[in-house]
């Protein structure tokens, strides 16, 4: 269900939907086409590379280096009760990019360009509906996983 | 092969118009081209608007102003690349020409910003970026160039003073053009001061919404030189190049890919090179964006555009004027105009006709007009004759 994955979602309806299912459970899963291999992250259905439509999920690690960030004062539509919020983009490790919100294990004089951080998927707590999401914290945070991950096919 | 130019130019006021819909500010623009060109609207033919939708309750915009400027039957469309938008519409105006289907052409940039309530320009901020893995994460357009500006800043040693520097420019040119929204000049102190957006921004390092419109004529030679004479304007570079929407495919973070390809492309078939170009106009939507600017144009070395504003080079009477007609920091950005606007400023530079603003001996002039956060860019060369 992609719909889950953010606080406000725009992308209800796409092919690599079980994405935030896995996220609920825990696992970070990036794409690897079942044609030439080619793996990256976000997850995409069609291979960029050989221009397959056949890929699986492929869990990453989530760690990776800092490339850049911001501290975002003046927010959009369903951000503007948070307050101010950092925003990092993260190299990842296995390749590709990640951004997310920068967690509460990083002190505001700590954030640098450069520094290694921890991808960790996070349910909001206070919704009704299911809300999944991640946040960049200190390489070695732990968190849940579901026991046995779901399916590894689309 | 035959060249194409520019024979008439329209610019309206820049601002908050609360005076007028989106028809009457394209066809205050579009009145002030025909005159300049001494043409009637019965020499042109076809209309080319560019605009982004999203902004205006009408929609498909182009028809109703072909109608309110009573240009129908004649053709018009509509072209959509975010902020580049205008700069789209003088390109396909010129590719429509070039093709022999028409003589003259053209092109209206106009939007009107400030009819939408803050909940719907908020709204539209939240989105952007791409939305199925950043914009989940409340990332705006500021944001965007702020995380730019911190790696440039991290790379390249580039400062808070320098981005504001830009500004300081910005304003500072902005004062003495009577279109632009802002006809004031601000300090260095100001600027570090103003409120926080998207770190390392303040408020003033960022450009405003505006409503305004701006037009242009384009004429085959023949055509151009018979109306025209010797102040018709050469479009005789163009370059258009894309980079991904998302920054987690973008290949650079401290310049405009797209940018750099388009000013190849554009120099190239111009056959000019960056230290060629007598004055600039750039989309400097973000200050870090202006300093970008020089670095993909050429007009200094990679990570030197900070030290390029630092030591006033582009200025009037440094090494590149850029923006000396404000820019869109002072004269405020109505996104689809911009392209336009910018096009506006340097045939009036290449005429010799911008005062106190006048670049001396203007003989090639350029413009940068980048869509949304980089994912377009058009770079265009004119040349007198
Ligand atoms: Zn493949």
């Amino acid at each position: 269900m992609f719909e889950w994955f953010g606080k406000i979602n725009f992308t209800p309806h796409t092919r690599v939907t079980e994405f935030a299912d896995h996220l609920k459970d825990g696992y970070l899963m990036g794409s690897k086409c079942r044609k030439c291999g080619f793996e990256t992250y976000p997850p995409r259905a069609d291979c960029p590379k050989c221009l397959s439509p056949d890929f699986e999920f492929n869990e990453i690690s989530g760690q990776g280096t800092l490339l850049t960030h911001t501290q975002i004062t003046a927010a959009p539509t369903g951000f503007q009760d948070i307050g101010t919020y950092r925003v990092g983009l993260l190299d990842l490790k296995e390749g590709g990019r990640l951004l997310a919100w920068i967690g509460e294990s990083i002190g505001e004089d700590e954030v640098k360009i450069g520094m290694q951080l921890q991808v960790v998927p996070r349910i909001f707590e206070d919704t009704p509906d299911i809300k999944v999401y991640y946040t960049l914290e200190k390489p070695g945070t732990t968190w849940n996983k579901a026991p046995k991950p779901g399916a590894a096919t689309p | 092969m035959s060249r194409i130019g520019i024979i008439g130019i329209g610019h309206g006021k820049f601002g908050r118009r609360s005076d007028a819909s989106v028809q009457e500010l394209a066809f205050e623009s579009f009145a002030e081209a025909l005159s300049d060109a001494k043409i009637e609207r019965k020499d042109i033919d076809a209309t080319v608007i560019g605009a982004v939708p999203e902004y205006h309750k009408q929609r498909s915009l182009a028809g109703a102003i072909q109608e309110y400027l009573e240009m129908t039957p004649k053709p018009t469309w509509l072209t959509e690349v975010a902020c580049a938008s205008g700069s789209a519409a003088i390109r396909t105006a010129w590719m429509g020409i070039k093709s022999g289907l028409h003589k003259v052409v053209s092109v209206i940039g106009c939007q009107k910003m400030t009819e939408l309530q803050t909940p719907e320009i908020l709204a539209l901020m939240g989105r952007v970026g791409e939305v199925q893995w950043e914009s989940i994460f409340g990332t705006t357009f500021p944001g965007y160039y702020a995380m730019f500006a911190n790696r440039h800043m991290h790379e390249f040693g580039t400062t808070k003073e320098m981005l504001a520097a830009v500004a300081v420019k910005n304003h500072f040119y902005g004062a003495m053009n009577k279109k632009a929204m802002f006809q004031k000049e601000v300090t260095l102190e100001k600027c570090l001061a103003s409120d926080p957006v998207a770190s390392p921004f303040g408020i003033f390092d960022c450009c405003a919404n505006a409503d305004g419109a701006a037009a242009v004529i384009l004429a085959e030679e023949e055509r151009a030189r018979a109306i025209a004479g010797d102040r018709v304007v050469w479009l005789d570079g163009l370059g258009c190049a894309t980079t991904t929407m998302s920054v987690l495919r973008r290949p650079s973070l401290t310049g405009i890919s797209s940018a750099t390809e388009a000013s190849k492309q554009a120099y190239e078939m111009a056959g000019v090179g960056p230290a060629d170009i007598k004055v600039a106009d750039v989309h400097d939507c973000f200050t870090i964006a202006e300093i970008m600017a020089y670095e993909d144009l050429g007009f200094c070395k990679k990570g030197q555009g900070g030290h390029f504003i630092a030591e006033k080079q582009s200025y009037l009477g440094g090494r590149t004027p850029v923006n000396v007609d404000g820019g869109l920091k002072s004269k405020g950005h109505p996104i689809g105009t911009t392209g336009v606007s910018m096009t506006v400023e340097v045939v009036k530079q290449l005429r010799g006709d911008c005062g106190e603003r006048q670049v001396k001996d203007a003989d090639v002039a350029l413009t940068h007009n980048v869509g949304g956060i980089g994912q377009y860019c058009f770079v265009h060369i004119y040349k007198k004759e």
